[in-house]
């Protein structure tokens, strides 16, 4: 399959919530060594908090993504909370403007609605939207476009920015290149990686660690480990659904 | 862990309640837990807004009283409070005068700020920024926009509390805030590292028999780790890095506080002062006002800052207006 419906998204948010579960005392270790240390322990608590609020509850792929965004945006502040609040619950704009007709983004969501079998737009409702590479894409790039409106840090500053962008240029040569949807997540989740991993080398030149100067050299960015987590998670998720 | 706490999780909590408890005369709680406000803000002045992380005591939640700060955001430990916090902060200050965020500059803060500061606008409220760079170790003079708040804040709440109290406008709030920080400079030495309440040890360390010179409050690194010295040569050492970076001419009359770090004895900031003050005085500078004691502090650190202020007759005026507040309380100058 080439695409997901939203309202099965719930197992995305899943295994995006599980990703930092697990890794918390990891992230927790990486942002010691050049920063304070509680990076592991914010997420954790960020994503936990969505967790224990909504697990009993259905909802879509977009709204989980909103309810997780506001969480963090709301509850959890520092600079985690803003910029994943920012990242995550910006995604969802592109796909709910879809409705209203009045920016160009949501015109494709509305053709690759209209171009499914059920053709009816007029009745649709959130959860009958469809998911495909080309709306993953632009959410993800409007995710980021938000996301560089609130930090300067930009790709080699060593910040979560060296994975996400990678990332979210991987997705958009899938699209020019027209891969199938499943492909252009297994390269996306490589770029995410290939980011992070790009860290280690760079001196920080944005928050806390841009201080350290050479000292920040040698060990990756908790952000870039982090963000690396929730991309590869959210494409997994997503790799479970249309496979 | 030798501490008094319950759980670490919620030690910002447990503090708050302490805090809103004992100096009941002074604040009071809003809707949103994460937000202290000063009791009886006095009617149709302009907001004066702070916040930022915990850890820092009496920074921020003590500046916020009578004629310094009308409400404050309160983070988790060294960790900015969330956007909805200042938002909510802002609402608890405006009275249709609109309100100055005057903070430190941490790209958590800003970040946040910047984001409550849009949703303020949206309501009708005006907000405007200062934003702390006083620790000359944080960043060359040229990167002044990379530097970070520290004690120096005191000043600009200070300056800006007694200023929106005397009737200022936002811009004159803003602009007497501004001023009092482009005019300040400090330095911090770390003796020991601190440790976050909830994971148990220090995430970096200072040797036994060393300091840290420029030292950040939440241990960012400074200028170089040299061995400890006595309080003489520390002083030195730390007007060497302040006076040359601001605008500190002989004959200046000068703010001076001296903050310890939040573990370091009193007394041994006296002695600190003693020493930094007989060498302002050789180099013909005069000490309008001092400030000795824990300000603005870092957990459990070990160590001081040096905060230096130049003034000028608005500036003094301002400093010495009457402020009441758990963190800073003094009676105007006779």
């Amino acid at each position: 399959m080439d695409k997901f419906y939203n309202r099965d998204g719930k197992v995305i948010l899943d295994k995006m919530v599980r990703a930092i579960q697990e890794n918390k005392d990891y992230l927790g270790e990486v942002d010691g060594l050049i920063g304070d240390g509680d990076h592991g322990m914010n997420m954790n608590k960020g994503f936990t908090l969505f967790q224990q609020r909504y697990q009993h509850q259905n909802y879509f792929f977009t709204e989980g993504l909103e309810y997780l965004g506001g969480i963090l945006f709301n509850e959890i502040g520092g600079s985690m909370g803003p910029i994943y609040g920012t990242l995550l619950s910006s995604m969802t704009e592109t796909v709910n403007t879809a409705g209203s007709g009045t920016e160009d983004v949501g015109g494709t969501v509305m053709e690759d609605i209209s171009g499914t079998e059920n053709g009816n737009t007029a009745n649709m409702s959130a959860g009958d939207i469809k998911i495909n590479l080309e709306v993953f894409c632009r959410m993800l790039s409007h995710g980021m476009e938000e996301l560089f409106d609130i930090i300067d840090a930009r790709a080699g500053d060593k910040t979560l920015v060296d994975t996400l962008y990678p990332a979210v240029e991987s997705l958009r040569s899938s699209v020019a290149e027209k891969r199938p949807f499943r492909e252009a997540l297994l390269l996306m989740k490589e770029a995410a990686e290939q980011g992070r991993d790009s860290t280690v080398g760079m001196i920080a030149r944005y928050g806390r660690s841009s201080r350290l100067g050479e000292r920040s050299r040698g060990v990756p960015d908790a952000g870039a480990v982090s963000c690396c987590l929730l991309l590869t998670s959210m494409a997994d998720g997503i790799l479970d659904l249309i496979s | 862990m030798q501490r008094i706490m319950k759980n670490p999780d919620e030690i910002v909590d447990d503090m708050l309640r302490g805090f809103l408890k004992a100096h009941s005369d002074l604040v009071e709680k809003t809707p949103n837990p994460r937000v202290v406000k000063a009791r009886n803000i006095q009617p149709g002045k302009v907001g004066v807004v702070t916040g930022g992380g915990s850890g820092h005591k009496p920074a921020f939640i003590g500046y916020v009283g009578r004629n310094l700060c009308d409400a404050a955001a309160v983070g988790e430990i060294c960790t900015s409070p969330t956007a909805a916090a200042f938002l909510d902060a802002f609402r608890a200050a405006d009275q249709g005068k609109g309100v100055a965020c005057l903070y430190g500059n941490y790209s958590g803060d800003n970040m946040n700020v910047k984001m409550a500061v849009k949703m303020a606008r949206r309501e009708g409220i005006e907000v405007k920024t200062v934003v702390a760079n006083d620790d000359a170790a944080s960043a060359p003079l040229d990167q002044r926009e990379k530097r970070r708040g520290v004690a120096g804040e005191v000043l600009m709440w200070k300056a800006g509390g007694a200023k929106a109290a005397m009737g200022g406008s936002l811009d004159e709030v803003v602009n007497a805030a501004q001023k009092a920080i482009d005019q300040t400079r400090s330095i911090g030495i770390g003796l020991t590292p601190c440790t976050l309440p909830a994971v148990g040890h220090p995430n970096f360390e200072i040797r036994e028999g060393t300091m840290e010179v420029g030292i950040g409050h939440h241990g960012e690194p400074g200028i170089e780790v040299c061995p400890l010295e006595s309080a003489d040569r520390m002083a030195q050492r730390m007007l060497d890095v302040v006076l040359p970076d601001g605008p500190f001419e002989p004959g200046d009359e000068l703010a001076v506080l001296v903050s310890g770090l939040g573990a370091t004895p009193v007394m041994e900031l006296y002695v600190l002062y003693a020493e930094i003050e007989s060498r302002l005085k050789a180099a013909d500078y005069r000490i309008h006002r001092a400030y000795v004691g824990n300000y603005f502090t870092s957990l459990d650190m070990m160590g001081a800052t040096l905060t230096v202020t130049k003034l000028d007759p608005e500036l003094k005026e301002l400093i010495d207006y009457p402020a009441y507040s758990m963190g800073l309380t003094q009676i105007g100058r006779e």
